[in-house]
């Protein structure tokens, strides 16, 4: 009730403003930045979900109003819903494969602090989408490395700053950021690989209940 | 009432229903003769409307020679055919007559008379006439190239290189030839991995020519680097590829075919054409990605037939266009100028317009001859409506005749509405004409990047040309007003300083 009745309030908002432009502040200032989204509350969870949620939205715009010069999708068999996913899966399992494995390292963070910090990180991916798209309109073919190299130098960036906040929402050395992260690499495999194993399982035992009763409805029949 | 209302209805489906029968009976009387397709920009192959059709079969019996026996060559000059009859030891000559569409025997070579002497042929295996009149014939069995004048009266022979780039104690067995325009001739010979033989008019040898360049990864390499001498022999050996085929174009260059080749047939260049120091210089500029000219995009393995397609034979056009004969499928392959694929059809079977074992290809005109040297018959394919247009197209873009081009690219569309080359062509002729919104419109449609971005960047030169003023208008008055807005604040949290 509380949660609702604050949406009717206009500090809410400002709140949210301010936590979003706080971003900005975290792309430049990464070391500083994240130290603050833990210690100082400057990001909420609320704010990461507003900005993955953009994220997804800019990666859908991405794929359908890019110019076709920069993009190869077959509309035919786009699904947007997948586009969503692919951005917001892997977030999530990174945010958890991380909180797991950096609760064993000593790591201070919490995982709401992982995920804040993950999902802020990837700002300078989502503000190069959406100019990317915009650009894509005025270039030619020709000149496509300019867009490409923008996109390459906001993912290299966003993957930097990752490392640095792992660094300092879990008090980290650069070299245990790095071990941490790709043990979290890891741990992703393995969580879809239990994931595949227990969906192909469950569908096995439904498929046996099901032909079982198929057995019984024929020989009722 | 509902029982009326429910005939009607009955009575409606019907005649919907009966509508499409009607339509195919009342259609064209030749059907289908063959499936032809096409790649999309995904890679999906797409059928279209047949492009050749089968004229006419051709055996020996018909002229009462006895059948062909495992024919290996074919060659087309004007309206003369000469066949290989490899296994009978001879050379059939065949004339074709348009004014009767029909076909007689003009001679059977068995022999040629050297010094008033009969030597006979052995397994001969391509036959290639200059512009001259002249004859080669690659008298394989006998290890010699004969040349003889155009009413096969010989003239001189060639043999063996006397070289120490030629292994001495390797027989010359000559299999297949070309002579260029000035005279140089070139063979292909089996064992021969070094490329082309070339020959000159007077048969002395001038050396090798285009051999294809060895291919070694990384990680060959790297296993050859650490195995041991004996695993080393039991390797495979990084030599060049052998040639399976040479053939000229109009322009006198030479154009070669290669099936031994492991992994990826796009990497291979199975189809090459070689310029006068055996450079490579076909023009591979297909609009799908990577997709050099190497046959089929994606392969299934069924009845047996499995891996990439085999080039056995090539054939060009006046319009630097060619066709490519697969032996593995018994598919053929044309290819525009740019080495875009124009469309696929033939196969393997006992059908007409299919082959069992598919080993030469020619061209007459336009028509395309295919031997087959199991079934003994050669398959003469002629260009339907929709094939000549696309040819038509074609040759008027290769002449600058860019407005025919675009005419004959919307009988095109009018047939198949589902041909990508057909928009590109369409956008080539808008683009040459200036109309650069027009071609960027047809480029988009069938995700030419490289020619659309060519046809953005005239239009948006043309657009700021066209819009400079109102462009820098708009640039200045927001810098003003920014500027001004600024000042005008600034000066007002001033006033409420001050106040």
């Amino acid at each position: 009730m509380t949660a609702l009745a604050s949406l009717k309030r206009k500090e809410t908002y400002i709140k949210l403003l301010n936590e979003l432009r706080y971003a900005l502040y975290c792309i430049f200032h990464p070391a500083d930045g994240f130290w603050c989204i833990s210690r100082e509350k400057k990001a909420s969870v609320a704010s990461a979900h507003v900005l993955l949620a953009l994220y997804a939205i800019i990666e859908v715009l991405r794929l359908t109003l890019t110019n076709f010069q920069f993009v190869r999708v077959n509309m035919e068999y786009f699904n947007a819903l997948f586009a969503i996913g692919s951005i917001i899966l892997p977030i999530a399992l990174w945010s958890v494969a991380n909180w797991a494995f950096t609760t064993l390292m000593n790591g201070k963070g919490k995982l709401s602090d992982v995920y804040i910090a993950t999902v802020y990180a990837f700002t300078p991916v989502i503000i190069c989408n959406a100019v990317g798209i915009v650009i894509s309109q005025f270039i030619t073919y020709d000149e496509r490395e300019l867009y490409f190299t923008m996109l390459t130098v906001a993912t290299i960036w966003s993957i930097m700053l990752v490392l640095v906040a792992m660094m300092q929402i879990h008090d980290y050395t650069l070299l245990k950021a790095v071990a941490s992260s790709f043990l979290a690499i890891l741990g992703i495999g393995f969580m879809l690989f239990i994931f595949m194993l227990f969906f192909s399982l469950i569908s096995d035992a439904v498929m046996y209940f099901i032909s079982l009763i198929n057995e019984i409805v024929f020989r009722l029949y | 009432m509902k029982i009326k209302l429910f005939l009607v209805l009955l009575l409606i489906f019907a005649f919907i229903t009966a509508l499409p029968v009607a339509a195919i009976g009342t259609g064209t009387g030749a059907g289908p003769t063959n499936y032809t397709y096409n790649y999309s920009f995904w890679g999906e192959e797409i059928a279209m409307p047949d492009a050749y059709y089968v004229a006419a079969t051709i055996n020996g019996n018909d002229f009462g020679i006895g059948n062909f026996l495992n024919p290996q060559g074919l060659y087309i000059r004007d309206n003369r055919i000469y066949v290989c009859d490899t296994d009978n030891n001879r050379i059939v000559l065949i004339e074709y007559h348009e004014a009767g569409d029909s076909y007689s025997l003009v001679r059977v070579v068995e022999y040629v008379m050297i010094n008033q002497q009969q030597s006979a042929l052995s397994r001969p295996h391509d036959i290639f006439e200059n512009r001259n009149g002249d004859i080669y014939i690659a008298d394989t069995e006998n290890n010699r190239v004969l040349r003889l004048d155009r009413d096969f009266n010989y003239i001189n022979s060639i043999f063996k290189p006397d070289d120490r780039s030629f292994d001495e104690g390797m027989d010359f067995l000559p299999l297949k030839l070309v002579v260029d325009h000035s005279n140089r001739i070139f063979i292909q010979a089996r064992h021969i991995n070094k490329g082309l033989m070339e020959y000159n008019i007077d048969g002395s040898f001038n050396g090798f020519m285009g051999a294809s360049q060895v291919q070694v990864s990384l990680y060959d390499y790297f296993w050859k680097m650490i195995s041991t001498a004996a695993q080393r022999e039991q390797m495979e050996l990084f030599v060049p590829t052998e040639y399976n085929n040479v053939a000229l174009d109009h322009e006198g260059f030479v154009y070669t075919t290669l099936s031994t080749f492991s992994g990826n047939p796009f990497d291979a260049d199975p189809v090459r054409r070689l310029n006068a120091v055996g450079t490579d210089i076909l023009v591979r500029n297909g609009m799908f990605g990577d997709s050099s000219p190497a046959g089929d995009w994606y392969w299934s393995s069924l009845g047996g037939v499995d891996g990439p397609s085999h080039f056995a034979d090539v054939v060009t056009f006046e319009n630097d266009g060619y066709v490519c004969l697969d032996r593995k499928r018994g598919r053929l392959f044309a290819y525009d100028f740019q080495g875009n694929l124009l469309y696929v059809f033939g196969g393997r079977g006992n059908m007409d317009g299919r082959f069992v074992d598919p080993i030469a290809l020619d061209r007459m005109g336009t028509s395309l001859f295919v031997l087959d040297a199991r079934t003994s018959a050669i398959t003469r394919f002629n260009h339907t409506e929709y094939g000549s247009f696309i040819d038509r197209a074609m040759n008027y873009y290769y002449e600058g005749r860019y407005d025919e081009s675009a005419a004959m690219w919307d009988e095109v569309l009018k047939l198949n509405g589902n041909y990508d080359l057909a928009f590109i062509g369409k956008g080539r002729a808008a683009l040459r004409n200036e109309q650069y919104y027009e071609a960027m419109k047809f480029y988009e449609a069938k995700y030419d990047r490289e020619s659309y971005g060519k046809a953005f960047q005239l239009y948006r030169k043309e657009w700021i040309e066209a819009n400079i003023t109102t462009i820098l208008v708009i640039i200045i008055s927001l810098f003003v007003v920014t500027k001004g807005l600024g000042i005008f604040f600034k000066i007002r949290k001033n006033r409420k300083g001050g106040a």
